[in-house]
């Protein structure tokens, strides 16, 4: 019993390691607890639910105060999502458990590689832009040899 | 014309990350971000924050109709939920000290392999 409190404290740790990273603990919290508890796919995802809500909300109270919470966007964005978000929370109850846990593993694959491709082609942008920035060097000093040697 | 089409693709993609959100029970946050920056123009940081303020109501909307399914088991979500609101502290300090990408760069395998694991009963049906 006391392990079992334990593993589940760590595998919400994990998720919410990453979450506080601002990058989508729920989509590691879900897989860890099917793999490593018996719980089902459908509960997973419901504790990965209700496990965001008060950290976000946490959250959501600091970056309100900052000023960071650009609420003009809120309706257009937050109404739309909600109602297909119960619609789609309605359908998930007639997949399968062993269905949508392969379901999910695709969408972490996708997720997985759309991150990845982001990372790299920010990378290869920076190395660019250094590069510019030590040939516009380069191209100055030389002119600068140049303007002396004329002086002279 | 032109807002129309920018107001109207965001509200599509609001719809579209929604329904992953409530499908899977996550994932719809690191969807909205790209989604703020890209069709509204929204800055990096605020784009963050929004996406909470957005993704927030759309779980709890979520969770409740996960519940009224019968998918509720007390025991992991209220020990599962301490842990994350712990690691959630720590992940936010931790975030200042450590780089990004590299960070990033380890989630993103670390997502694909197990992606890979949950997929891989498909090969053997």
């Amino acid at each position: 019993m006391t392990l079992k409190i334990i593993l589940f404290v760590l595998i919400g740790a994990v998720g919410g390691l990453i979450g506080g990273m601002g990058m989508g603990g729920g989509t590691l919290l879900i897989p860890l607890l099917t793999m490593l508890t018996e719980t089902e796919q459908h509960a997973a995802q419901a504790v990965n639910l209700i496990a965001f809500i008060p950290m976000s909300a946490v959250a959501l109270i600091i970056h309100i105060k900052n000023g960071l919470v650009e609420f003009k966007y809120l309706p257009l964005m937050a109404v739309p999502a909600v109602v297909s978000s119960v619609f789609s929370a309605i359908l998930a109850r007639r997949v399968e458990a062993g269905s949508l846990r392969m379901y999910f593993g695709i969408f972490l694959i996708v997720l997985g590689v759309w991150q990845l491709s982001g990372i790299v082609r920010a990378f290869v942008k920076k190395r660019r832009a250094e590069k510019r920035k030590a040939a516009d060097l380069k191209r100055r000093e030389s002119q600068e040899k140049i303007t002396i040697y004329k002086k002279r | 014309m032109k807002k129309i089409l920018k107001y109207g693709g965001a509200g599509l993609l609001s719809a579209v990350i929604g329904f992953v959100n409530g499908f899977f029970g996550g994932g719809g946050g690191m969807l909205l971000v790209p989604a703020l920056e890209k069709a509204l123009k929204c800055p990096v940081k605020k784009s963050h924050a929004t996406a909470i303020a957005v993704i927030l109501p759309v779980s709890i909307a979520s969770a409740v109709t996960y519940i009224l399914n019968g998918h509720f088991q007390w025991f992991p979500a209220a020990f599962a939920s301490a842990g994350c609101l712990g690691g959630g502290v720590l992940g936010a300090l931790l975030l200042k000290k450590l780089k990004p990408e590299v960070v990033g760069l380890l989630f993103a395998c670390l997502m694909i392999a197990v992606g890979i694991k949950l997929t891989l009963p498909l090969s053997f049906k």
